[in-house]
């Protein structure tokens, strides 16, 4: 089935580098991968491999020094900046590990916010958020803010308004990173069967051996460079 | 959805949103409350020009530059027939509430009765009383004293006058005239205040004129004017003195005479043309001015009429520097508070840009425009200045009545007494309100402009590591 779809995203000899004054880090260094649609794919590594950096390329909120990014078969760095956010508006969904939720928006609110940004009428929009809700467990907690809600509760807002607007390509960064083992696993599953329901491309980052275990296909990465595939999990 | 983000992160910071909007709504009170002082201060001081000379002035050619030293010389001829022609103008008649002649006139008073001898120069104005009165109804604004009708010069009193106080004074007239507070000249060997070397001979002229060697015992006191007529020759007038009417500006209270226009013109004039000097126009609202001006300047034109016409500011160049050094310092303090606010603003904005910084990318990444991120922030300087401006409108509103009824009084500038302390209504100016509120939330707003830039311009992934 993966290998018939064309790619969610494509890298070409994709380089990135940081500057700190005069020091330079190699984010990432020469790396090329693709990605197909409708998988559920990890970007592992400890902390500092340079696997944020990647899901910053493949997210257009960042641009490689080098190389071509192409999400969904468009070739991101032709876009201006108005479109690269349009773009990301609508075929891309993030998830922070932080959750990064509005604060002075309800949650029922946060995840309406990506339908407001693409124009879907009024009617529509309430329908698909309240579904959303709905599907991740939150329709009795719509009316709370953000600090009104545990840590597994905001990173399923998050995940509802990752997913509200059915984008092509969701991009979650160590999405179970400050959540407890229980919520982690709880998330987990969440974001496994909304990826099987919604056919959507789920690329998230992780040094967490339980979400790992459920990529589909997986991206080791250390300082800045793809290592040798070691191994393809199995879902 | 922008302006319910803008409004709950106002709330969000209430303390710092609340200094900062306490900033803008003082600002607002300040603004509104001096403004509603200067804004009384004009419309006081207009009203009592206006009542006092009227809109307009009609003067022959010449008057205005050079005719001060000697009115005689400047009559309008046949002034009679000019004022038919402007009463009876069907442009100019709805405009005119009143029109009236007056002289204005120089010469010597001197108070020779019951044993005073005292002289000296004055500046007479002869006027048509019942005029006179009307004028001083004229009340536009709501901004004049209320008028109580002064009967001491009536048309059936066709030789009484008033004088300054400091005329009354300086001739020894306090005393016979019963004004409280008006020291009597020091008695001297021989009294010679200015212009009092003219005194004997003015005894003897005033004397042969009259055909009496002295004056009658009366009630009020009498005073003889000496004049030149426009021919140049001596004449002299007697004039009952009816009561002091205090002018403003010692110069003029010192100087000042007042006369029916009838005994003004047989000074000047003899038995000569009686002219006058000026035809005063006192129009139903100040907004007339232009078009009543422009209109009479036709008619002179059409009629070649070798008249000018100047309006009561003109006439009053004090009036211009009161306005001028209020409005400066308008300018001033609207100045200062719109700076205050300007850096009040843009410290509360740049620190709700630095603790959402993460939020700004946040959204950035789910694909808000810079402009979008700008938006939102200027909207929130807007709401805030919005807010903020309207609630000093409020306040002012509660706190300019409490001020008028507070029972204040001061001396206005040009005023010879004092008068109740008053503010004009932020309602009865609409144009200082708007202004107010329009002109302190544009500060707040453009003062977001800044942070909202630095906001827009901030890079997705650096945003999103911020902590």
């Amino acid at each position: 089935m993966l290998d018939n779809n064309p790619p969610a995203v494509r890298l070409e000899h994709v380089v990135k580098t940081y500057r700190a004054g005069a020091v330079e880090v190699a984010a990432v260094r020469d790396i090329s991968l693709e990605i197909p649609a409708c998988c559920f794919a990890a970007i592992i590594g400890p902390s500092g491999s340079g696997k944020t950096t990647l899901l910053n390329l493949i997210g257009c909120i960042d641009a490689p020094d080098n190389g071509r990014v192409e999400v969904n078969g468009q070739d991101v760095g032709r876009l201006s900046d108005n479109a690269l956010a349009d773009f990301r508006a609508r075929h891309i969904g993030f998830i922070f590990q932080s959750f990064s939720l509005v604060p002075v928006l309800s949650a029922y609110e946060n995840v309406e916010y990506p339908l407001l940004l693409i124009g879907v009428p009024a009617a529509e929009r309430r329908r698909r958020t309240a579904a959303m809700l709905e599907a991740v467990g939150l329709a009795r907690q719509a009316k709370q803010l953000p600090n009104e809600l545990s840590g597994g509760q905001k990173q399923r807002v998050a995940i509802a308004r990752a997913l509200v607007k059915q984008p092509d390509i969701v991009l979650a960064d160590e999405p179970t990173a400050n959540l407890d083992t229980g919520n982690g696993a709880a998330i987990i599953a969440l974001m496994r069967r909304m990826q099987t329901e919604l056919r959507t491309t789920f690329i998230f980052s992780t040094h967490d051996p339980q979400l790992m275990s459920h990529a589909e296909l997986s991206f080791p990465i250390r300082d800045g460079m793809l290592v040798p595939h070691e191994a393809e999990v199995p879902a | 959805m922008l302006m319910k983000i803008a409004f709950r992160n106002i709330l969000r910071n209430r303390r710092r949103s609340f200094m900062t909007g306490s900033a803008i709504a003082v600002s607002a009170v300040a603004l509104l409350v001096f403004g509603g002082f200067i804004t009384y201060i004009f419309t006081a001081f207009e009203t009592g020009l206006v009542r006092n000379i009227g809109h307009l002035t009609v003067f022959r050619s010449g008057y205005f530059l050079f005719g001060s030293g000697n009115p005689a010389a400047y009559g309008i001829d046949d002034y009679d027939k000019v004022m038919a022609l402007i009463g009876n103008d069907p442009v100019l008649r709805p405009m005119l509430r009143v029109m009236t002649p007056t002289q204005s006139l120089v010469g010597i008073a001197g108070n020779f009765s019951g044993g005073t001898d005292a002289a000296k120069t004055f500046f007479g104005t002869g006027l048509v009383v019942a005029d006179r009165q009307k004028m001083r109804e004229w009340n536009e604004y709501g901004a004049g004293q209320p008028v109580v009708p002064d009967l001491r010069m009536s048309a059936a009193a066709p030789q009484r006058g008033l004088v300054g106080l400091g005329m009354a004074r300086i001739l020894g007239l306090c005393g016979p005239l019963h004004v409280v507070g008006c020291p009597s000249p020091p008695v001297r060997e021989a009294t010679k205040v200015p212009g009092a070397a003219a005194a004997p001979d003015l005894v003897d002229l005033a004397h042969s004129e009259l055909g009496t060697n002295a004056h009658p015992a009366q009630e009020q006191p009498r005073i003889d004017l000496l004049g030149a007529t426009a021919n140049g020759a001596p004449n002299v007038v007697s004039m009952e003195v009816a009561g002091v009417d205090q002018q403003g500006v010692k110069e003029l209270d010192d100087n000042y005479v007042a006369m029916p226009l009838a005994l003004a013109q047989q000074l000047v004039y003899g038995r000569g043309e009686h002219k006058v000097t000026g035809i005063v126009l006192q129009l139903q609202r100040t907004g007339q001015i232009a078009a009543a001006r422009s209109r009479l300047a036709v008619l002179i034109a059409q009629h070649h009429l070798p008249l000018e016409v100047h309006d009561f500011a003109e006439l009053t160049p004090f009036y211009v520097q009161v306005v001028r050094l209020f409005s400066m310092i308008f300018l001033f303090l609207t100045v200062i508070m719109g700076v205050i606010v300007l850096f009040a603003v843009v410290n509360t904005m740049t620190m709700n840009v630095v603790e959402r910084t993460n939020e700004i990318g946040t959204i950035r990444a789910m694909g808000v425009r810079r402009n979008g991120i700008r938006a939102q922030f200027v909207l929130e300087g807007w709401l805030l200045g919005a807010i903020a401006a309207t609630i000093g409108v409020l306040i002012a509103f509660a706190v300019i009545p409490a001020i008028n009824h507070g029972g204040l009084n001061w001396t206005p500038p040009g005023n010879s007494g004092s008068v109740p302390f008053r503010l004009a209504a932020p309602a009865s100016r609409l144009a200082l309100l708007a202004g107010t509120w329009g002109g302190l939330v544009l500060v707040a707003t453009f003062a977001a402009l800044l942070p909202a830039n630095r906001a827009a311009r901030l890079p997705v992934v650096d945003a999103l590591r911020h902590v």
